[in-house]
């Protein structure tokens, strides 16, 4: 029963990172790339000091994206599952809540567009209540854009799992909590955000790998300024230069499945189910 | 009931600015495609028109939109029966422990979280070197399974770990063949669950960019082309196209929503005859 899954990965996940993996070593020409075994692109992979740069910048992304989103998140998931009383209106909140995800993400990116360019509303509220005297330029096409539409875009990456784990603490805990004299703060910081953990865990991971092999937000919101890894490698392909996007590729690839590792030591996937 | 807390009112604001948050944006495109001729890619509206929707519907300058559109479409409908079966199949599969379970499952985790350029990248390199020809319908359908089947696992396996087993037994003990249990008692109790993966099927699918951006060949699906527009279009065309895709995604994720209330209502007056027998 699970031969066909198995074949579809291994077409079409397996074999594509062994391939990658295989042409990280090829050379390329300026028309073509030839079967090698060359460590070249690695090593001006790693001698750049462009490469450093960029890991860096992806690990800022990834960090900030994920203090915002487990904010929001958790502050959403918390007032669905503790402060909505009916079960109706938790499922279509929580609908609410998750809808965007089935539209496009590119479409979600443009519509920013109006919000936060030159002339954009962002910048005529603040002109006009006088909180500026010339419009601000870095609302789009800057670092600022770029987070703002990984939270917006993530934030229910957060909130399904954290939502899904509260949903399943046993609601007679924060009465027995209450009864012994705790506070509504106390009860959350010492029954639901433990209790939250596994949720809080997968929600990050999803963040986090989602931002790290991000290549399309980053390019589209910072208007080709900023770059992460995900462009350095969207770049290499555009030239061409598939031996040395493989090569990154592979880096991005074990700095991903390294985060994921350390934090699948705090959670059981299959459990949580 | 007791009275509401102070702190419900803080979070309902809360919630209400993160609606908006998640909301505004898309709803502030759809106002914007309403543009007069004359307008531009923000506000002020310079009148209200359905002069950029007709511009799509005409003779473009701006590429393929509609040969996009149906190939989009016809691969949503693809990846989402494919997905459907094979999560249902896996599922079922996953109740036991079989040879290479444990190596599927952590493929499949890996699927979900290894960034999409890699397949992309992946894919696009083994069947340019093996001399196969890219096509939406070959390369770009096995990439985005790697992106959909996970989702379908991941549900099948929460749905399965809920099922109460007793029911199968029951059916067994009454001389039932396993299809026969399958049809008419397993696949019945999770139908409603199989329309939530075959919604995940079809809009991720359908929304689905980086891994169709090498994969897709000479024939864009329509992310492809919407983004191909945003280097190239300044006019609030590109508005009236994101509001009409999204509009068809609100309609679909709608067809999916109430096929999945419907035949949720359907078990429940089916599920059970108890009380309905003869005295």
């Amino acid at each position: 029963m699970a031969l066909p899954i198995m074949a579809v990965l291994m077409f079409f996940l397996v074999l594509p990172i062994l391939m990658i993996v295989a042409v990280s070593f090829w050379q390329a020409t300026e028309f073509s790339i030839i079967p090698a075994f060359d460590l070249e692109n690695y090593e001006f992979l790693f001698g750049s000091n462009v490469t450093y740069r960029v890991f860096f910048n992806t690990f800022k992304y990834a960090f900030i994206t994920w203090v915002f989103t487990l904010g929001i998140g958790f502050t959403v998931a918390y007032f669905l599952a503790f402060h909505v009383r009916s079960l109706t209106w938790q499922i279509v909140l929580f609908l609410l809540c998750t809808i965007p995800f089935w539209t496009s993400n590119i479409i979600r990116m443009i519509s920013w567009i109006p919000f936060l360019g030159r002339n954009g509303i962002a910048n005529s509220t603040l002109l006009s209540w006088g909180v500026i005297d010339e419009p601000l330029d870095w609302l789009l096409f800057s670092d600022f854009a770029v987070i703002l539409a990984f939270v917006h875009l993530y934030t229910l990456f957060m909130v399904v799992p954290i939502f899904n784990t509260m949903m399943r603490i046993d609601k007679s805990l924060i009465e027995a909590a209450r009864d012994a004299g705790a506070s509504g703060a106390q009860i959350l910081w010492n029954v639901i955000i433990p209790l939250t953990k596994p949720g809080i865990m997968i929600g990050t991971i999803f963040v986090v790998t989602l931002v790290m092999g991000d290549f399309i937000t980053v390019r589209f919101m910072s208007g080709s300024q900023s770059a992460n890894v995900g462009r350095l490698i969207s770049n290499d392909i555009a030239l061409l230069a598939y031996p040395s996007a493989s090569a990154t590729a592979v880096v991005l690839l074990l700095t991903v499945l390294l985060v994921i590792g350390i934090m699948l030591r705090f959670v059981d996937i299959r459990k949580e189910l | 009931m007791e009275p509401r807390p102070r702190s419900f009112y803080l979070l309902s604001a809360f919630f209400a600015l993160f609606l908006l948050f998640l909301y505004g944006p898309t709803i502030t495109i759809a106002i914007l495609s309403f543009q007069g001729p004359g307008g531009g890619l923000t506000f002020p509206m310079r009148g209200t028109s359905l002069h950029w929707f007709r511009d799509l519907f005409e003779q473009q300058a701006v590429g393929d939109i509609w040969g996009s559109f149906r190939r989009s479409f016809a691969l949503g409908l693809m990846v989402m029966v494919t997905t459907v079966v094979l999560s249902v199949m896996g599922g079922l599969a996953f109740r036991k422990k079989f040879r290479g379970s444990s190596i599927l499952f952590y493929l499949i985790i890996t699927s979900l979280v290894i960034p999409s350029i890699l397949i992309s990248l992946g894919v696009g390199l083994i069947f340019s070197q093996s001399g196969l020809e890219v096509h939406w319908s070959t390369s770009g359908f096995g990439s985005q399974l790697t992106w959909t089947l996970p989702f379908g696992l991941l549900i099948m396996f929460a749905v399965f770990n809920r099922f109460d087993k007793s029911y199968e037994e029951a059916a067994r003990d009454l001389g039932a063949t396993s299809w026969q249990t399958l049809r008419h008692v397993v696949l019945p109790i999770i139908g409603p669950s199989l329309i939530g993966v075959a919604l995940f099927g079809f809009t991720l699918s359908y929304d689905e960019f980086a891994r169709t951006l090498l994969t897709s060949g000479s024939y864009n699906t329509l992310p492809l082309e919407i983004f191909g527009m945003t280097t190239n279009v300044t006019t609030p065309v590109l508005y009236a196209l994101g509001t009409l895709t999204t509009v068809f995604s609100l309609l679909m994720i709608g067809l999916f929503l109430c096929l999945a209330l419907w035949s949720t209502r359907r078990k429940a007056r089916a599920g059970s005859d108890a009380g309905k027998g003869m005295m």
